[in-house]
């Protein structure tokens, strides 16, 4: 591409400058959760001691931090594995089989992206905590959740972009619809389910809202929930309550981060378009 | 998409389908979409429109249909307007932002730049990141005695950001674009790469310089995305809870931060009205309807 060269520069420097604005937080948020006292004043920002672990410890002894982890984790798992399951089962209904209904199934599907969770939050807290009595439990907080529509949508356009033949083959050698499904599309759509981890697992392990609503006692909270009612209670009370709260922050955000480092091929911009709730 | 692929299958061999087994499978998602999408919508309305209040498992008492009295309840709530003047704040900060921002970042982003993945998880990492991790951080940077007041000096505001009337839900604004812009900018990366580059190079051999062809072949190129960005800003925007519930100490100062859904949690789970608290989510998502088709139609025009 012909650029001049003064162009270019200048695309340097905003991106630059954009970059630094995005990363500062974090870089606060990491060195401030290791240090004995974070800084306010922007002479000490690279500190050279005061290096600890204490305030993990402090944040520990106030908020049960493996405890809201594993709460986090357990939740996330459970949206993950509805979503993977029943979001197979249906993408590949959707994408790859001929049966009544399924025209309307892509309409409802196309509806439901429609509908916001403002308008949901009343009659869904109603229902799953006094209807069906699962306040402060798991399944309470995964059922919201339980399949992702975006998922469905992924799979779908995954499952219609594979040859056709393979599947009117294995049908022609009397395979089942579920042995199709298990031994031919699965292992073809293997980067379609990374995609679909990818953009699921930040759901839930971020949620704070709905988790919030239902879960009244602290030892079902997940991190998320934990971590703001410690922010908005508890903070003043402790010694160095920033580097707790910094340390609770950096436990929060690291898994996800982490993951999408290792996995960031599987996520790319078209499959977020089809992720864009609407 | 879904017409040209329909049409294209195998001819359907009886009413129920070549591969009936289809249904059996798409039935969890159904079920799921009957239990958590159409049941709730139809008891939202529903409680909207009834005197409905919290009762113990098993209590059966009235609740009378009351017609439009919760909606003239919430219209007639000085928070709920306020709430709503809020919102207006924060939408007239975040979307130019968020639509300037982004289109320029992807556009800078977009061909032959060097550590080009490096600036893309940059953007990327906050808006992956959990809401109530990076409030905490920026709790810490505005604060009174926090880093951006210590670089700032005698600029600073008095009061500080967060406990300022008037800076509250600025502040709240600037925090939001800052979060989603990654989610954008890649949007509109996305977009960038169907605009033709036969027009850039027509328009160059023109003489139209960078800023020149930035207007008049980039702009309209990304038109849709930018539909697609205001909408979903405007949504975010109407969304906003974690936000003022943490970073203002639950929509303050006095009440300059609250936002709908704020009252909504307040009046329908602290303050048990729950048909108030639905009367405000349909006002709030008849709003939001109204400014995205306000927002698809100015965009088309202009």
């Amino acid at each position: 591409m012909r650029q001049t060269s003064s162009l270019l520069w200048l695309r340097y420097v905003l991106l630059t400058i954009a970059a630094l604005m995005f990363a500062f937080p974090f870089y606060f948020m990491v060195v401030g959760a290791f240090q004995e006292n974070p800084t306010n004043t922007p002479d000490q920002l690279v500190p050279q001691s005061g290096w600890t672990t204490q305030n993990f410890t402090n944040i520990d002894s106030r908020i049960d931090l493996a405890g809201s982890l594993v709460n986090s984790l357990v939740f996330t798992a459970g949206v993950l594995l509805g979503t993977v399951v029943f979001g197979l089962l249906a993408g590949y209904a959707m994408g790859r089989l001929d049966f009544r209904g399924r025209g309307v199934t892509w309409v409802l599907m196309l509806l439901v992206q429609m509908v916001p969770f403002q308008l949901l939050m009343i009659p869904l807290y109603v229902q799953i905590t006094s209807s069906y009595g699962l306040g402060d439990t798991y399944l309470g907080m995964i059922l919201p959740f339980a399949i992702n529509t975006t998922a469905v949508f992924i799979f779908t356009q995954f499952f219609r972009a594979l040859p056709r033949e393979m599947f009117e083959a294995a049908r022609i050698d009397g395979a089942s619809e579920l042995r199709i499904l298990r031994s031919i599309a699965v292992p073809l759509v293997r980067p379609a389910i990374a995609t679909v981890v990818l953009v699921t697992f930040i759901g839930p392990w971020n949620e704070f809202l709905w988790p919030f609503l239902i879960t009244k006692d602290s030892s079902m909270q997940p991190l998320a929930v934990s971590l703001a009612n410690y922010i908005s209670n508890v903070a003043q009370s402790t010694s160095n309550a920033n580097g707790a709260i910094l340390a609770g922050a950096t436990a929060l955000a690291f898994p996800v981060v982490i993951l999408f480092c290792l996995f960031q091929r599987y996520f790319t911009a078209s499959d977020l378009g089809a992720a864009v709730k609407g | 998409m879904t017409s040209s692929s329909i049409a294209l299958r195998t001819p359907r061999r009886n009413w129920w389908g070549a591969q009936p087994i289809g249904s059996l499978f798409a039935l969890p998602y159904l079920v799921f979409v009957a239990v958590i999408f159409a049941y709730p919508l139809g008891f939202a309305v529903y409680i909207a429109f009834h005197d409905y209040f919290f009762t113990a498992p098993g209590v059966e008492v009235p609740k009378p249909f009351v017609g439009f009295d919760n909606f003239v309840t919430a219209l007639t709530d000085p928070q709920v307007l306020e709430s709503f003047r809020n919102t207006a704040v924060f939408l007239v900060i975040n979307v130019p932002l968020t639509v300037v921002l982004g289109l320029v970042l992807a556009t800078a982003l977009d061909a032959g730049v060097r550590w080009a993945s490096a600036y893309r998880i940059a953007f990327f990492v906050p808006y992956l990141t959990a809401s109530v991790s990076l409030v905490g951080v920026w709790m810490l940077l505005f604060s009174s005695g926090g880093l951006v007041n210590a670089v700032l000096g005698p600029l600073a505001p008095d009061p500080s950001w967060l406990v300022n009337p008037a800076l509250a839900m600025p502040t709240i604004a600037l925090y939001v674009t800052w979060k989603q812009l990654g989610f954008y900018i890649l949007l509109y990366l996305a977009a960038l790469q169907n605009v033709p580059r036969e027009l850039h190079e027509s328009a160059e051999t023109d003489g139209a310089n960078g800023w020149q062809r930035f207007l008049n072949v980039t702009v309209p190129g990304v038109r849709a995305t930018t539909t697609l960005v205001l909408i979903l800003a405007i949504i975010t925007g109407a969304n906003l809870f974690t936000e003022p519930y943490l970073l203002t100490n639950g929509g303050g100062p006095d009440g300059a931060s609250v936002t709908p859904v704020l009252l909504i949690y307040q009046r329908g789970i602290q303050q048990q009205n729950p048909d108030v608290a639905a009367a405000i989510g349909m006002i709030l998502v008849i709003v939001v309807g109204l400014l995205s088709l306000i927002a698809n139609r100015v965009n088309r025009e202009t």
